[in-house]
């Protein structure tokens, strides 16, 4: 088990396993940039990709870069370790966001939300994007987490 | 042309309910086939009547059960697919095949027994079964492990309690549903439980400083919100209602059965959230209640005693609002106002405990206990019970509901 910190689910999966589809997606995160997929014809967003827009029924998609942004949908705040190697990253929040420039639904994103009060945390907070650069990984993964937007 | 009243239930059969992995030196397969032959024998049947089996979730290789047991000719074996979420609609599946002239008298059935298992995924490693197992594996992927797996598995959401709290605090947020809804739930089917030999582990009181007071697992779930983990089988056998008339048992008709639900739920829990919002913070159940309603003719005001699926408290109330006993948003006071109680509610709820309370045989258990409402047999009994409602799921699709009435 990698090094562990409070608040901060440890990568089990330290590989992509990326194929040709979700690639770009790993790339632009090793570059500290969100892509996402979008729709040719009906512009939705499906996140993870799969092989056909759920609105529409196309194939063809474009890589669009998001700005990272978003707010908290939903949310838990896991207290109890399921591993005795997590003992020291609970309590962790992990939950959904919904990501600024997108359609909402079909593009949320499944996350651990780092750098946050867990007593505090409030569906509709606004939160970004951070990568995990994973040294021992083979396949040069980032792993994506959020954490809130400090108040400038 | 529907299965409404074409088939009946007529006979039930359950092993005894263990603690998770107690169960052993049985099997899976000694206690599926020990509650088939008791469910048999509950009808006056025997094995060589039996041809069918109408399952839910794999629940087990009917190749093996006909095989042990010498079934003399299987004619029909098919299960819903996904997990638990079938399990009320595999009743619709038997009452579809028996009603379609492709089998006769068909088994529907769950054994479980986490031994070397435990459903849930408790330890990390599980987590990869989890990311898994949802997509068929790439042939980019290696290992089994797909594409898309690795961008769920290191959001730290290990387990359906995991997933399912997050469910649970957007209905909270929408709806202002509280703690302490969730613990009449618990409260409640505890209360039913206690009066029941065949509770499994939590037969002492519950109080609402005990619920209170029990640590969180997952906010804004504690563990009394979580089903108990057991082992065990239960198993009933159904006929054409036409045969089920000469039987040892008052017939339990099917009354109606619907199972599914809109194509975004998709794997739900399993996979990534990705249901639509009007239904994101709701049990799945809606599209399958309005079916079973229109099939059998009724609503919610005319089911006497509701047995739905309660893996974890806060899906009986979004449940509750998806069948149409309260409005939407309204489930956490409706059960708050005491509706659910048996002896005094409204609609009286799991009135065996269920699985919070009870045993978990991922919904089995429900189905027995609705049979023994609508026969007059039940420990808590409602009095005049004459329709029952028991569902599967939320879980990936399909969930389903089934109606059975005397």
């Amino acid at each position: 088990m990698r090094p562990t910190t409070k608040g901060v689910f440890p990568a089990v999966l330290t590989e992509t396993f990326a194929d040709e589809a979700t690639q770009p997606f790993w790339d632009a995160a090793l570059d500290n940039r969100l892509g996402a997929p979008k729709c040719t014809k009906c512009g939705t967003f499906r996140i993870p990709l799969t092989p056909f827009c759920f609105n529409c029924q196309t194939r063809e998609i474009e890589w669009i870069q998001l700005p990272g942004t978003g707010s908290v949908y939903s949310f838990t705040i896991v207290r109890h370790p399921l591993s005795p190697g997590l003992q020291l990253a609970v309590p962790c929040a992990s939950g959904i966001v919904e990501l600024d420039g997108t359609q909402g639904s079909g593009a949320r994103m499944i996350v651990n939300i780092i750098e946050c009060d867990v007593d505090a945390l409030r569906i509709g907070d606004k939160v970004e994007i951070v990568f995990e650069h994973l040294a021992e990984s083979e396949s040069k993964m980032s792993v994506p987490r959020f954490r809130p937007i400090r108040q400038k | 042309m529907t299965i409404k009243d074409q088939a009946a239930i007529v006979g039930v059969g359950v092993t005894p309910y263990w603690k998770r992995g107690q169960s052993y030196p049985e099997s899976e397969l000694s206690m599926a086939c020990t509650a088939i032959l008791a469910a048999l024998d509950d009808a006056g049947l025997s094995v060589s009547d039996l041809d069918g089996f109408a399952i839910y979730s794999n629940s087990c290789d009917p190749a093996e059960v006909a095989s042990v047991l010498g079934v003399p000719e299987v004619r029909f074996a098919a299960t819903t697919t996904s997990g638990g979420g079938g399990c009320a609609g595999a009743l619709g599946l038997a009452a579809a095949a028996i009603h379609g002239g492709m089998a006769t008298c068909c088994v529907t059935l769950m054994t479980l027994q986490q031994l070397n298992k435990r459903l849930g995924g408790s330890e990390v490693g599980g987590l990869l079964a989890y990311a898994t197992t949802s997509e068929s594996a790439s042939p980019y992927g290696g290992n089994g492990i797909s594409p898309n797996a690795a961008f769920t598995a290191n959001s730290g959401l290990l387990s359906p309690g995991h997933s399912f709290s997050v469910l649970t605090q957007r209905h909270m947020h929408l709806y202002g549903t509280k703690r302490e809804h969730f613990a009449e739930v618990a409260i409640s089917q505890r209360e039913n439980a206690l009066k029941r030999p065949t509770t499994a582990i939590r037969n002492t009181p519950l109080t609402l400083d005990d619920y209170f007071n029990a640590r969180m697992i997952s906010d804004p779930l504690c563990l009394f919100d979580y089903t108990l983990e057991t082992d065990g089988a239960v198993a009933v056998i159904t006929v054409s209602a036409e045969r089920a008339k000469d039987l040892k048992q008052q017939p339990v008709y099917i009354m109606a059965s619907a199972h599914g639900g809109t194509g975004r739920w998709g794997p739900a829990i399993f996979r990534y959230f990705q249901a639509p919002d009007d239904e994101f913070a709701s049990s799945g159940h809606r599209p399958v209640a309005k079916r079973l309603y229109e099939m059998a003719g009724i609503t919610a005001a005319d089911v006497d005693v509701a047995l739905p699926y309660d893996h974890f408290s806060p899906m009986v109330i979004m449940q509750l609002e998806d069948y149409g006993f309260c409005p939407i948003g309204e489930g956490g006071p409706f059960v708050a106002e005491g509706n659910i109680r048996y002896g005094t509610g409204s609609i009286p709820v799991n009135t065996h405990g269920g699985k919070l309370s009870e045993a978990y045989i991922i919904g089995m258990t429900h189905v027995k206990e609705a049979v023994e409402q609508i026969r007059g047999t039940a420990i808590n009994q409602v009095e005049g019970a004459e329709i029952a409602l028991v569902t599967g799921g939320p879980a990936s699709l399909p969930v389903s509901g089934t109606l059975l009435r005397k």
